[in-house]
C-alpha cells in the first residue's frame, strides 16, 4: 500500500514536472530567432555540453559495441547465423542503444553539470543580477545552452554508433572470425537509410531536447540553496531517465 | 586567450567529428546504394509465393549484390507477386534465360532474390520480364508436406 | 512648506500604501517612503523586517499585493517586461554577495551590461571598463578571477559593473554586511562620491548604523512594516522614542525585548510546561 502510493506520488510529481517543463519550453522557444543572433554563446557551450563528454561517450560506445558483438555471435553461432552479426549490431545501434544510452549518458554528465551550473547562477544570485542589470537571464544563459544541448546529442549518438559499430567489428571479425565481407555486406543489405539511420536520427534529437530540457529547467527553477541545487541535480538524471525511455517507447512505435 | 582558442579548437574538433561519424555510417553502414544510385534498369518477375520478401531486399548473382527489389504486387487475374527488381547499369550483360529465386538467408534470416544466369546471348533490358522463377520456400508447408508423405506411406 | 512641495514633485521613488504578505506574514502594512532625487537615502530596521524585499519592490523584482510604487514616475507594478527592462537600465543594483559572474574575469564582469546593451567597439569598451575600475580603485585587478577577491574588493568589482551604464538610481543591499574596517570605511567613501560626482541618487538597505550614519543624508526606520522614524542622523540621535534609542546606540534590552517570549523560566524548569 505505502509502495502504491509512493508510486503515485512519483508520477503525480513527473506529471508536474512535465507540464511546467513544457510552459518553459515555450518561453525558450519564443528567444530562440534571438539567440540564434549570438551563435559565439551557442558555440561555447556546445564545448562545454558536448566536447565535453566525448571521451565518456567513446569509451562507452566501444565497449558496448563490443558487448554486443561477443553476445550477438554466442546467441547467432547457436543458429549458424553469425554472417548476420553485422545486422545485428548495426540494427540495434542505430535503432535503439545509440541513442537512448547516449541520452542516459548525456544526461548523467551535461545534464547534471547544466542543472548545478544554473541552480548555482540562482543561488548567487548570478540570476538575479542578470535580471537586474535588464538582461534576460532565459535568453542569455538558459537558451544557449538548450540549443548547445540539441546540436551536440545527434552529434554525439554518430559518433557512438560509429565507435559502436567498430567494437562490434573488431570483436566479431578480428577477435571471433567472422567474415567481414559478411558482416558488412549484411549491414549493406539490411540496415535501411531511411527506416533504421534517419528514425535514429530523429530520436537523437527529441533525446537531446528532452534531456537538456529537463537539465535546464531543473537548474533555473532550483531552490536557491545548496540542498536545493543538490536535489535538482538529482531530479535532473532521474527526471531525464524516465522522459527518455518513455519517449523511446512511444517513437519506436509510432515510427517503426 | 589561448585557453579560449584551446576551446574553440576542441570545439570545432567536436562538431566535425560527429558530423564524419554520422555521415560514415549514413554511407558505408546502410543500403544507400539502393537509394543513391538511380541509374540501372528494371526488370520484373512474377512468382507464386513471394513469403516475407520485403521492398529493398537485396538481390544477388552468386552471392554478389546486383541491386533490390522496388516495388512488390499481386497481379489481379492470376493472383501472382510481381516483383520489380532493379539491377545496377554495371551488371548490363545478365542472360535473359536467367532464372529467379527467393531465398533466405540462414535458417530465419532475411529473404532476398538469387538470380542463377543462363546461358542465352541475349540480356534482359529495362521492362524484361524473368521467365523461369522460383517461390519463397514456405516453412509451414514444408513440414505440412512431410508430415501428409509419413502419414500416407505409414497406412499403406 | 514650499521647500517640502518642491520636495515632493522631485522624488525619484513614491511609495504609498504599500501592502505585501508572505503567507500569513505581513511584511509591508501601508508603508509610505519618498525619496528624493540626487541624496544618499537610507533604510534601517531590524534583521527580517523586509529590508532588501523593499528593494526588490522598488525595481519590479517582487510585486506587491497592494499599494502605488513609483520610480521615475514609473508605476513599476504596471510595467511590461520590456518597459520594466527599459526603467531598470537607469539602475543599478548592488546585490549583498555581489552576484559578480563567478566565470569570468573582473574585466568581463564590468564589460557585461555594456556589451550587452550596446554595440560600442572593443576600444571604447575597455577605455569604459578601466574608467569605472579607477573608479573603485581596482583597476589593477581587471584580469583576475571573483574567486580570487576578497569580499571587499568583490564588493567593489560589482559597484563598478552596477555604475558601468551610468545609471540615475543606485541600490545597495546591505552594502557594509561582513567587511573588514578598512573595506567598510572605503564602501563608505565610494558610496558618498560617487553619488556626488555622478548626480546619483543612491539608495541604501542596512542595519549598520555607524556606516549609514556616516554616509546617509536622511533615514528611514522601518519596523513591523510600518515607517517608525525618518530625518537626518543627527534628528534620529536625537529622537525621543525608546524604539529608536534602542536601535541606533544598539542596547540589548529595551522596548525589543532581550528574551524571545517563553513561559515562565521556573515553571519550565520544573517540568509544569511542555517545551
Amino acid at each position: 500500500m505505502r509502495l502504491l502510493r509512493e508510486a503515485y506520488y512519483i508520477i503525480l510529481g513527473f506529471l508536474q514536472m512535465l507540464g511546467a517543463a513544457g510552459f518553459f519550453l515555450a518561453q525558450m522557444l519564443r528567444h530562440v530567432p534571438k539567440a540564434l543572433m549570438r551563435p559565439r554563446l551557442i558555440f561555447q557551450q556546445v564545448f562545454n555540453v558536448g566536447a565535453m563528454s566525448l571521451v565518456l561517450i567513446l569509451i562507452a560506445g566501444l565497449f558496448v559495441g563490443m558487448v554486443m558483438g561477443l553476445q550477438g555471435y554466442n546467441t547467432l553461432s547457436k543458429f549458424a547465423a553469425t554472417s548476420a552479426l553485422g545486422t545485428l549490431v548495426a540494427l540495434s545501434l542505430l535503432r535503439e542503444l545509440g541513442p537512448v544510452v547516449t541520452a542516459l549518458l548525456f544526461a548523467g554528465r551535461a545534464g547534471t553539470a547544466l542543472t548545478s551550473e544554473i541552480g548555482l547562477m540562482r543561488a548567487t544570485e548570478q540570476i538575479a543580477g542578470m535580471e537586474m542589470m535588464a538582461v534576460d537571464p532565459v535568453q542569455r544563459i538558459v537558451v544557449p545552452r538548450f540549443l548547445a544541448g540539441v546540436i551536440s546529442m545527434p552529434l554525439l549518438v554518430g559518433i557512438f554508433n560509429a565507435v559502436g559499430l567498430l567494437g562490434g567489428y573488431l570483436v566479431g571479425v578480428v577477435l571471433m572470425g567472422v567474415d567481414a565481407g559478411a558482416f558488412w555486406g549484411q549491414i549493406h543489405g539490411t540496415v535501411d537509410l531511411h527506416e533504421d539511420f534517419w528514425t535514429g536520427v530523429i530520436k537523437s534529437v527529441v533525446f537531446g531536447i528532452a534531456t537538456t530540457l529537463v537539465a535546464v529547467f531543473e537548474g533555473y527553477y532550483a531552490h536557491p540553496t545548496a540542498e536545493g541545487v543538490s536535489r535538482a541535480t538529482t531530479r535532473t538524471v532521474v527526471n531525464s531517465a524516465l522522459l527518455v525511455l518513455a519517449l523511446d517507447y512511444l517513437l519506436t512505435a509510432f515510427m517503426f | 586567450m589561448k585557453q579560449t582558442r584551446t576551446i574553440e579548437i576542441v570545439t570545432g574538433f567536436f562538431i566535425i567529428l560527429g558530423f564524419v561519424a554520422l555521415y560514415v555510417i549514413a554511407t558505408s553502414a546502410t543500403n544507400i546504394k539502393a537509394y543513391s544510385e538511380g541509374g540501372g534498369y528494371t526488370v520484373t518477375a512474377s512468382f507464386t509465393n513471394v513469403g516475407g520478401l520485403k521492398l529493398r531486399a537485396p538481390v544477388t548473382i552468386a552471392g554478389v549484390a546486383v541491386g533490390n527489389v522496388t516495388n512488390v504486387r499481386l497481379d489481379p487475374r492470376t493472383f501472382n507477386a510481381i516483383v520489380s527488381i532493379r539491377i545496377n547499369s554495371s551488371y548490363n550483360q545478365i542472360p535473359d534465360d536467367s532464372s529467379a529465386s527467393i531465398l533466405t538467408s540462414g535458417l530465419l534470416g532475411e529473404q532476398y532474390i538469387g538470380i542463377s544466369p543462363g546461358g542465352s546471348e541475349t540480356f534482359l533490358k529495362n521492362g524484361s520480364k524473368i521467365q523461369f522463377t522460383q517461390s519463397a520456400i514456405i516453412l509451414e508447408n514444408l513440414i505440412g508436406q512431410f508430415l501428409f508423405n509419413k502419414a500416407s506411406s505409414g497406412s499403406k | 512648506m514650499t521647500t517640502e512641495e518642491h520636495k515632493h514633485s522631485d522624488n525619484v521613488v513614491e511609495i504609498t500604501g504599500l501592502k505585501y504578505r508572505v503567507g500569513d506574514k505581513a511584511i509591508f502594512d501601508r508603508l509610505n517612503i519618498s525619496i528624493p532625487r540626487g541624496k544618499v537615502t537610507a533604510i534601517m530596521g531590524p534583521s527580517g523586517t523586509g529590508k532588501t524585499t523593499l528593494l526588490r519592490v522598488m525595481t519590479g523584482q517582487v510585486l506587491p499585493d497592494r499599494g502605488r510604487v513609483m520610480v521615475e514616475g514609473r508605476n513599476v507594478a504596471r510595467l511590461t517586461t520590456g518597459e520594466l527592462y527599459e526603467l531598470r537600465t537607469q539602475m543599478g543594483f548592488l546585490f549583498q554577495n555581489g552576484a559578480l559572474f563567478t566565470d569570468s574575469t573582473v574585466y568581463e564582469n564590468v564589460a557585461f551590461p555594456i556589451r550587452e546593451h550596446t554595440r560600442l567597439p572593443e576600444a571604447l569598451i575597455r577605455h569604459i571598463v578601466l574608467m569605472k575600475l579607477q573608479a573603485v580603485g581596482l583597476r589593477g585587478a581587471a584580469a583576475m578571477m571573483p574567486t580570487e577577491l576578497s569580499g571587499g574588493m568583490a564588493r567593489r568589482v560589482a559597484l563598478a559593473r552596477a555604475i558601468a551604464m551610468d545609471p540615475k538610481i543606485i541600490f545597495y543591499d546591505e552594502p557594509f554586511v561582513g567587511l573588514d574596517p578598512i573595506s567598510m570605511g572605503v564602501i563608505v567613501r565610494l558610496i558618498r562620491v560617487l553619488n556626488d560626482s555622478l548626480g546619483l541618487t543612491s539608495i541604501i538597505v542596512s542595519h549598520d548604523v555607524d556606516e549609514v550614519n556616516a554616509v546617509s543624508d536622511q533615514s528611514y526606520l522601518i519596523s513591523n512594516g510600518k515607517v517608525v522614524a525618518y530625518g537626518t542622523p543627527e534628528e534620529l540621535e536625537h529622537n525621543k522614542s525608546a524604539w529608536v534609542r534602542q536601535f541606533m546606540k544598539g542596547l540589548a534590552d529595551g522596548p525589543v525585548p532581550f528574551h524571545y517570549p517563553a513561559p515562565d523560566y521556573a515553571s519550565q524548569l520544573l517540568g509544569e510546561v511542555d517545551t
